[in-house]
């Protein structure tokens, strides 16, 4: 119950904005509604191009799915990597930051050379852009591991990896529950550059088609899924926090 | 869960490979060791000239004030330290850390049972052999439960559960208590008593507290200010359980804060 009233203010904000939007729109007559679609206009097109939106936007969420996937597992090995040799923070860490400057226009269209125009040079330019979330999170939940523990692992005679196992992996979790958060929704910009390049389907691949052909209503309908899809991740990935990490949430819970 | 006191033998599981100059019996000697770190701000000599002397399965209660290198002393006998100089020799030691350090994720029955996990016991024997000293220690009732939820009582009572399953014959303690409100502690004081009349092992407890230390020790060390070394030694022959009331533990308690520099 207490959630529906919180939900109260972010609902009325919505609403408001969108008055804002739709009143702005009309305002300004029927030629500017081609750059800037109202509202009113939007929910019309996410109706009539519900099937062409559909079926573009499962490719995309193949896409980002599966993206986040690979971002995590490269994310989780490099913060490994960095947290146990000093030499490889110093080797990768530069580089990992310098990746994040590399604009994905310079990027994509190597990509489509080496990896073709199929599934693999959009799951990498994905991966390239939200990997370093998870990285940075995943490193500084390495970081939080108390010293005095790893100290009482050695009085107990644990070997590094046994440590590794049952103390700094589970205190790094938040971290990476963190970063993939912070990632979903850098990945879904990431689907729709790597559609801009080289494909012929996905909602990224609809927005390219729509604003050259005066179809600017779908184009934002597809933002607007989007916009849901990442939404839904997040909360997907909180809820999951909660239940893999409930005593994460619990010493919060009993601070508030 | 397994039957109750199906394994308690895994308590004496084997003191693995020993230490350099080894006190294979359970003994502990520390002589004239000194130990400084290098800081930002310079050198700092925690230790100068401390001596220390366990017998196997005697308490010994090093008192001092803040920052004479008490911690610094428990990581020589723990081998996690190397002295500059002096000697260490000690029978392996296993820690039980000032701050509890549970583990929130685990529930207390494997919270205890983490030095065993550590050595390669699977999760289920581990369970199997921490699972009775649970309900001994009074925590049947809570083997699922995680830290949050415990009392500070009993989450030390877990933490020094933990450190007994490593089956270490020495038990490194570092003001386990100061976290405790009084009346925990002095249950806590009664407790450790009767823990250790059934399992003797040789006790190293650091602490800051006098009485805690004439009330649970065979021998009080009283260490000076920073660079720590031994200015006094204490025989605590009062027979168990000790009341902090009883005339005879305030002398000797008035001795050890005369022995600090704190007048009565």
């Amino acid at each position: 119950m207490s959630r529906v009233r919180q939900a109260w203010p972010a609902a009325l904000l919505l609403v408001a904005l969108i008055g804002i939007w739709e009143l702005y729109v009309d305002l300004h007559g029927d030629t500017f509604s081609l750059i800037l679609p109202a509202p009113h206009q939007v929910a019309k097109a996410l109706y009539t191009d519900r099937g062409l939106l559909w079926s573009n936007f499962l490719v995309t969420a193949k896409e980002v799915l599966l993206g986040i996937l690979l971002a995590t597992a490269v994310g989780v090995v490099l913060a490994v990597a960095i947290h146990f040799s000093p030499t490889v923070r110093r080797a990768v860490y530069p580089l990992v930051v310098a990746s994040q400057a590399v604009p994905v226009v310079v990027f994509a269209p190597v990509l489509a050379f080496w990896l073709g125009f199929g599934l693999l040079p959009k799951l990498a330019v994905i991966a390239l852009v939200s990997f370093f979330s998870i990285v940075v999170t995943t490193t500084a939940g390495f970081a939080m591991v108390d010293p005095d523990l790893i100290k009482l692992m050695r009085t107990f005679d644990a070997s590094r990896l046994r440590t590794f196992r049952h103390v700094e992996l589970p205190t790094a979790l938040p971290g990476v529950f963190t970063g993939v958060k912070i990632a979903v929704a850098v990945s879904v910009i990431g689907a729709v550059f790597a559609e801009w390049n080289g494909s012929n389907s996905g909602l990224g691949y609809v927005i390219l088609q729509s604003l050259p052909q005066l179809l600017a209503a779908r184009g934002v309908a597809a933002v607007v899924i989007l916009s849901v899809f990442a939404i839904a991740l997040f909360s997907l990935l909180a809820l999951a926090e909660r239940i893999a990490l409930p005593w994460a949430y619990h010493d919060r819970e009993e601070r508030a | 869960m397994p039957a109750k006191g199906a394994t308690t033998e895994m308590i004496e599981a084997p003191v693995q490979e020993p230490r350099e100059l080894n006190g294979g019996d359970g003994s502990v000697r520390v002589e004239l060791v000194s130990r400084t770190f290098a800081t930002r701000r310079g050198p700092v000599q925690a230790l100068a000239g401390m001596s220390l002397r366990a017998a196997p399965h005697e308490v010994v209660a090093v008192v001092g004030p803040s920052g004479c290198g008490k911690t610094t002393l428990l990581e020589l006998i723990c081998g996690l330290q190397q002295p500059d100089s002096g000697r260490v020799q000690a029978a392996a030691a296993a820690l039980m850390p000032q701050r509890d350090l549970l583990l929130p994720w685990l529930s207390a029955l494997d919270n205890a049972g983490l030095a065993l996990r550590a050595r390669g016991v699977s999760r289920e024997e581990a369970r199997t052999a921490a699972a009775p000293w649970l309900e001994r220690f009074g925590l049947g009732r809570f083997e699922t439960t995680r830290p949050a939820e415990l009392s500070g009582g009993m989450r030390q009572r877990v933490s020094f559960l933990r450190t007994l399953l490593a089956g270490k014959p020495v038990l490194a303690l570092d003001e386990p208590f100061a976290a405790l409100d009084a009346i925990t502690r002095q249950e806590m004081h009664g407790w450790l008593g009767h823990v250790l009349e059934s399992e003797p092992r040789t006790v190293i407890l650091v602490t800051h507290d006098v009485e805690e230390a004439v009330i649970v020790a065979d021998r009080v060390v009283v260490m000076s200010p920073r660079p720590g070394r031994a200015v006094a030694e204490i025989d605590v022959t009062l027979p168990r359980p000790r009341r902090r009331t009883d005339p005879a533990v305030v002398e000797l308690r008035e001795k050890a804060l005369g022995a600090l520099g704190v007048e009565p």
